[in-house]
């Protein structure tokens, strides 16, 4: 077992270097949420990495996606029933990114192929999952299609084609707006190498987003000790309305 | 200045948040009401969660209800027999009110429920209470001694009690059940339940308005104290950095709003209060009967 294990080390690590690989910078790989938090820029800037000369055609293009922490949402659609306006059917979407960001260097469509954003996941539409949507639910894709829209205009599905920077086929730069409310979690942020549409290398790094401070005491604090936050919660609450009450009492004797 | 809510995950702009608790805080000291039907879908609107709006509100409500009680102590507006009294009733009717809530829950449609409860109850109220205060105010204009303790079925029940500074001696019994009442329809609209108790304890149990604002006050207290320890402990979602900064604006409202009141006559203070609860009737009622423009919405999984 181990023999064998040690073989296929050998094995990969003597194949041949890939023909053109990524290397990747990024201006933080962490993101504070403080208490004065507005969302943050972050800049991704790279190279690629070759031991032969450039080829020409067809040219190279880079695809960067970045996705927040997924999980599953339940999309609600109304309906007119008896004069006013009712959710009538629900559906559970199984997995939806919190955060979703693909730039490229070219339109999309020209800079991956559709077998290739099949197998790699890559647009927005693929980046989120539904099975078993239940039978006596109408159109159902309209539903993934409404989580996308809704998103997209909270500024949490961007669609950023042509935002990549790529210079001399071998320096390529993006950024990537995260708004203010971000959820907290890794970020999984890719970069596709592509040539005609078929990715020739791909790279993966993580983007951490986490709360720091005060923002994370107090959150810690009403996870652990629900109790005492609460209390704590109406001991700010009383003390402040005693406060203003001896304040302005104070105004009216003066 | 924008603010990162710990709690909620939104960030929201501070200045904000402390106009509207100051508005709000206003209203509560003038009218004897929490102001939590009219923050909780203003906080919704501006992109709280719901559940983190609910909860975070209800701490709120004890802060500018402490506030505002204080200023009623000072002038001995407020009876404490009365109001324990109705937080007994209260208790038992949020304890019941839970139950009922999540049976329905289990139903589903919880939402159109609570909203349907809200243009009902609003509705219902509102335009009672403008008609009889306009017919009110109209009296006093004609110098006509208003007919007080009218003798009615109410005063026919058993074990009467002396409240000394509502100058009532009545049974306890409609008192609970005004308490059980509120206290259920607060636990499912979420709210303190002061614009349905306050009308309920001039009409129903014929308080002298003055009394009864800062009585509500008094049982708004501990009712939505016991809600937000409830929610901090069972669903982690009350909001510190929002509650301080809606109540920072809240507090001083309510102080401010509890001396705008004692410049108003009694029926102009009901006319007034009686507007507010039907302009905010009526802008539920159109959410309900208007096509909305984004016909899906996104929750989190798990009810319905």
């Amino acid at each position: 077992m181990l023999l064998r294990s040690l073989l296929l080390l050998l094995t990969l690590a003597t194949l041949p270097a890939r023909a053109e690989e990524v290397v990747l910078g990024l201006s933080q790989d962490k993101v504070a949420i403080t208490a004065t938090f507005n969302g943050k820029e972050i800049l991704l800037f790279g190279a690629v990495k070759r031991e032969t000369a450039i080829q020409e055609t067809p040219p190279l293009q880079v695809v960067i996606a970045v996705s927040g922490p997924t999980g599953p949402i339940t999309v609600r659609r109304k309906e007119r029933r008896f004069g006013i306006w009712v959710n009538t059917d629900a559906i559970e979407v199984d997995t939806a990114p919190s955060f979703y960001a693909v730039a490229t260097s070219v339109p999309f469509s020209e800079a991956l192929s559709n077998v290739e954003d099949q197998r790699h996941k890559v647009s927005i539409p693929l980046a989120i999952r539904s099975v078993g949507a239940p039978m006596d639910v109408a159109n159902p894709q309209d539903f993934t299609e409404a989580v996308i829209r809704i998103r997209q205009n909270e500024g949490l599905y961007q669609k950023l084609d042509g935002a990549v920077r790529f210079d001399e086929q071998t320096l390529f730069r993006t950024t990537i707006q995260m708004p203010a409310n971000l959820t907290e979690g890794n970020y999984p942020t890719r970069i596709f190498l592509t040539r005609g549409g078929n990715v020739v290398s791909q790279f993966e790094t993580v983007i951490n987003v986490n709360k720091v401070g005060l923002e994370r005491w107090l959150y810690d604090l009403s996870r652990q000790k629900p109790l005492w936050y609460g209390l704590m919660s109406l001991a700010i609450a009383i003390a402040a309305g005693w406060l203003a009450s001896a304040v302005f009492q104070l105004f009216r004797r003066t | 200045m924008q603010i990162y809510l710990p709690i909620a995950e939104v960030s929201v702009n501070a200045f904000l948040l402390l106009g509207m608790g100051g508005l709000v805080g206003i209203l509560s000291g003038m009218f004897g009401v929490g102001g939590g039907f009219l923050m909780t879908p203003i906080l919704f609107f501006i992109g709280i969660p719901p559940a983190v709006a609910v909860a975070t509100e209800a701490n709120q409500i004890v802060a500018s209800s402490f506030s505002g009680v204080l200023a009623h102590v000072r002038r001995r507006n407020v009876d404490f027999k009365m109001g324990t009294v109705l937080l007994v009733g209260g208790l038992i009717g949020a304890a019941f009110g839970v139950v009922v809530f999540n049976y329905l829950k289990s139903m589903g449609q919880v939402d159109l429920l609570v909203k349907l409860c809200y243009v009902v109850f609003l509705g219902v109220i509102g335009s009672l209470m403008f008609v009889e205060s306009l017919n009110a105010l109209r009296k006093s204009r004609n110098n006509v001694p208003p007919t007080r303790k009218k003798h009615n079925w109410i005063h026919g029940l058993p074990f009467k009690m002396r409240f000394r500074v509502s100058g009532l001696y009545i049974s306890v019994i409609p008192p609970i059940i005004v308490g059980v009442f509120v206290g259920i329809l607060s636990a499912i609209m979420g709210v303190g339940g002061g614009f349905i108790m306050v009308p309920a304890m001039i009409y129903l149990l014929g308080m002298p308005t003055k009394v009864v604002v800062g009585t509500s006050l008094f049982q708004i207290i501990f009712v939505t104290a016991f809600t937000t320890l409830l929610h901090a402990t069972t669903n982690f979602t009350v909001d510190i950095a929002l509650a301080v900064l809606l109540l920072v604006g809240g507090v001083i409202g309510a102080q401010i709003g509890t001396r705008l009141g004692t410049y108003l006559k009694a029926e102009q203070l009901r006319i007034l209060l009686a507007l507010l609860v039907i302009v905010v009737c009526a802008k539920l009622a159109l959410d309900l009967l208007l096509q909305p423009t984004e016909l899906f919405s996104l929750g989190a999984p798990g009810g319905h």
